[in-house]
């Protein structure tokens, strides 16, 4: 059953993306409803996925890598919705489903089994640490998105050449703004879940911290966004300066992510 | 049943002319009136801007209308007839539709895409239909004409990105900043160009407005008509520090803003964006700022590349719309045809009415005895014989074929259908 919703919400982020490209190559009303439609759709059957494994589990399916991504990508949506509601700017569906898509898709290329839990990760921690770090992460994801959105209009402004998404992408102090705000949602979420992390690997192992390859990753990416608040707030970094941190940031948060699991061994081997 | 536009526009005739052929004010109704009761013209339409005079009509006899109209326009505004034909146009019906829809599309504008004449061809519309000068031809082009010019703003992007200069430097304040009326900005040096620039910026919202000028009095003057405050030419670096765009023509022979003195004001106003656009030919900005991050510098020549880009992308649309267009003229063409031969279908009905009446009556007179049941069963024997035998050509009428006046004058043939109805095609 999870299975079939898995793969439908999978088919309908598929359908959003795609018709994300043709938005940002001839864009209209249309396009932009449409993405939206196939967003909700895909965000409905894709919870539905995550109450089933939950409710197969017995904790939060996000134990494995396969559950791990789809979790990411149901947190980036969340946030996408928020956006849209609060903001609704163009063509933020284009600069974020895509990223959705691709998680999906890993996801729905790791293996699926669900593993019994290992005791001493059978903690109230589990949820709390985990969602906090996701939904940082998330937070990180859009901004990136958004960076990237932020640059594109910075370099037609800035070389003069008005043509492409120049008149459909918003203008620039909105994209700075967002991607602020987005920073300043992440940072803390981040901060917490690495407290949550250490409060629980000392009941869990016994020490707070362990330099673990993930723990180390994660830090360095918390560094990562604090100079991006920092600098801001003191030498005045913002619009360019800070959406090409933030696509830097976002790379650590990947390569917290993935290249962690994939590459280092350590403690967080399981995710 | 034809439909004619005569007409001249600005591609056509010079201002000296257009401006002598307008239908201004009073003059709408005093031609328009004379022109509906002209013999030959069953309907007609003044549409009169500042770029073109045309003459919308439901004519019978195109070739002797366009004589009558020439005459009229003459006559009416006292020009001569030799003249006026130079710079005349006609557009006979299918040619005159696309004319139409075209005009109120503003693919016939002087600025391809610019909103107004759909506005000024309502009105137009709008007055002839309270002077009762429209039928039920020019009625329906018009509402058409509404609806495709509508589809070709919904479906194309032709009326978007700016054309002219002031329009583009809004345009482009909307692209680096959100809250417009919130922001404020400096006018360096108070030339006219300045000034006009000004003008529209406050147009577009917004407030808060600063003037620098070499001539503080003359500074003042300016900032009193734009309801701003003037500050001392020397001042302007550390008002630059609380401005957001600034509006450059000092006139100067030299760079009056260096890339350094930028940059301290960026430090001091912790890189808030600024947009600044010098409209000084020699430039009075040093070009090198605009390499500074979250500053904006456009020139002139900056600017006009904004908008020769922005007529080119408009040209793009506009193939777009002449394709909607086409679709348009087809399914006008249509109704047309179809008006074509509702008077036959109306005579072919009337004549097999009467042929029945007539031998039912002739019937029923030589058999007086017959009881109404049977009166009732011939009738509608009689009834559905006339219809089933008419059924088919009265299809065929209604069915969209090419050589439609072929088949309405066959059909005419066919069945004797002559007299009255013939001399109203």
């Amino acid at each position: 059953m999870s299975v079939l919703l898995f793969e439908l919400s999978l088919t309908l982020y598929f359908a959003a993306t795609i018709v994300s490209v043709v938005e940002l190559f001839k864009g209209t009303k249309t396009t932009s409803n449409f993405i939206l439609v196939f967003a909700i759709g895909g965000f409905a059957l894709h919870t539905a996925t995550i109450l089933a494994r939950y409710a197969a589990a017995g904790h939060l399916p996000i134990t494995s890598l396969h559950e791990a991504s789809s979790f990411f990508a149901w947190c980036i949506v969340l946030i996408f919705f928020f956006l849209e509601y609060r903001y609704r700017v163009d063509l933020l569906g284009p600069f974020t489903m895509p990223v959705v898509f691709v998680l999906m898709l890993s996801s729905s290329i790791l293996p699926r089994e669900i593993k019994p839990l290992s005791p001493v990760l059978q903690s109230y921690w589990l949820g709390i640490h985990t969602f906090l770090a996701f939904l940082g992460d998330a937070a990180f994801a859009t901004a990136f998105g958004v960076g990237i959105m932020y640059l594109i209009q910075e370099h037609h402004l800035k070389t003069k050449r008005l043509g492409g998404l120049f008149q459909r992408l918003p203008n620039l102090q909105i994209l700075d703004e967002i991607n602020y705000k987005l920073i300043t949602l992440g940072f803390p979420l981040l901060t917490l879940a690495i407290i949550t992390g250490a409060l629980w690997a000392e009941s869990a192992w016994g020490s707070y911290w362990r330099w673990d390859p993930k723990e180390v990753w994660s830090l360095i990416t918390w560094f990562i966004y604090a100079l991006v608040l920092h600098a801001r707030l003191t030498a005045g970094w913002r619009g360019r300066k800070a959406a090409m941190l933030s696509i830097v940031g976002f790379i650590s948060v990947i390569f917290t992510f993935f290249g962690v699991n994939l590459l280092l061994k350590g403690l967080h081997a399981f995710v | 049943m034809n439909i004619l536009v005569i007409g001249l526009n600005h591609k056509t005739a010079d201002v000296e002319v257009r401006e002598k052929l307008a239908f201004d004010g009073q003059k709408l109704e005093e031609g328009l009136t004379m022109l509906s009761t002209l013999p030959g013209i069953e309907e007609a339409i003044i549409l009169s801007t500042c770029n073109r005079v045309e003459i919308y009509s439901h004519v019978k006899e195109p070739e002797t209308a366009f004589g009558t109209v020439r005459d009229f326009l003459s006559r009416f505004h006292g020009l001569d007839t030799a003249a006026l034909e130079r710079s005349l146009y006609l557009h006979k019906n299918q040619d005159a539709v696309r004319h139409v829809f075209r005009v109120a599309s503003s693919l016939d504008s002087m600025v391809v895409g610019e909103p107004q004449i759909l506005g000024q061809l309502k009105d137009a519309f709008e007055f002839a239909l309270g002077k009762k000068t429209t039928g039920i031809l020019l009625n329906r082009l018009m509402k058409k004409t509404i609806s495709v010019a509508k589809r070709v703003r919904t479906e194309t992007r032709i009326a978007e990105n700016a054309v002219s200069i002031s329009f583009a430097a809004f345009e482009l304040a909307r692209k680096i900043f959100t809250d417009l009326p919130e922001k404020s900005f400096m006018l360096l040096g108070a030339g006219e160009m300045a000034e006009i620039a000004a003008k529209h910026m406050i147009n577009f919202g917004v407030k808060k407005v600063i003037v620098a000028n070499r001539t503080y009095e003359r500074g003042c003057d300016l900032a009193k008509e734009l309801n701003g405050t003037a500050v001392k030419f020397e001042d302007f670096l550390h008002e630059a520090v609380h401005t957001d765009i600034i509006i450059c023509s000092t006139g100067a022979p030299t760079y009056v803003l260096h890339k350094e003195e930028m940059q301290r004001v960026m430090k001091e106003r912790k890189q808030k964006p600024v947009f600044i656009i010098d409209i000084s030919v020699p430039r009075n900005i040093d070009p090198g700022i605009n390499d500074l991050d979250n500053v904006y510098l456009y020139d002139v020549d900056d600017l006009q590349g904004v908008v020769e880009t922005n007529i080119l992308e408009r040209k793009k649309e506009a193939e777009k719309a002449e394709n909607i267009i086409a679709e348009e003229i087809e399914s006008f063409q249509k109704w047309m045809l179809s008006l074509d031969s509702v008077p036959t279908v109306v005579a072919l009905r009337s004549k097999a009415e009467t042929i029945k009446k007539e031998e039912l009556e002739r019937l029923l007179n030589k058999f007086p005895s017959l009881g109404e049941k049977e009166r009732k069963a011939i009738e509608h024997m009689a009834s559905s014989i006339t219809n089933k035998l008419i059924h088919p050509p009265t299809v065929a009428l209604r069915e969209d074929t090419e050589d439609k006046d072929i088949l309405i004058a066959t059909i005419k043939k066919l069945y004797g259908i002559n007299g009255d109805d013939d001399k109203k095609q």
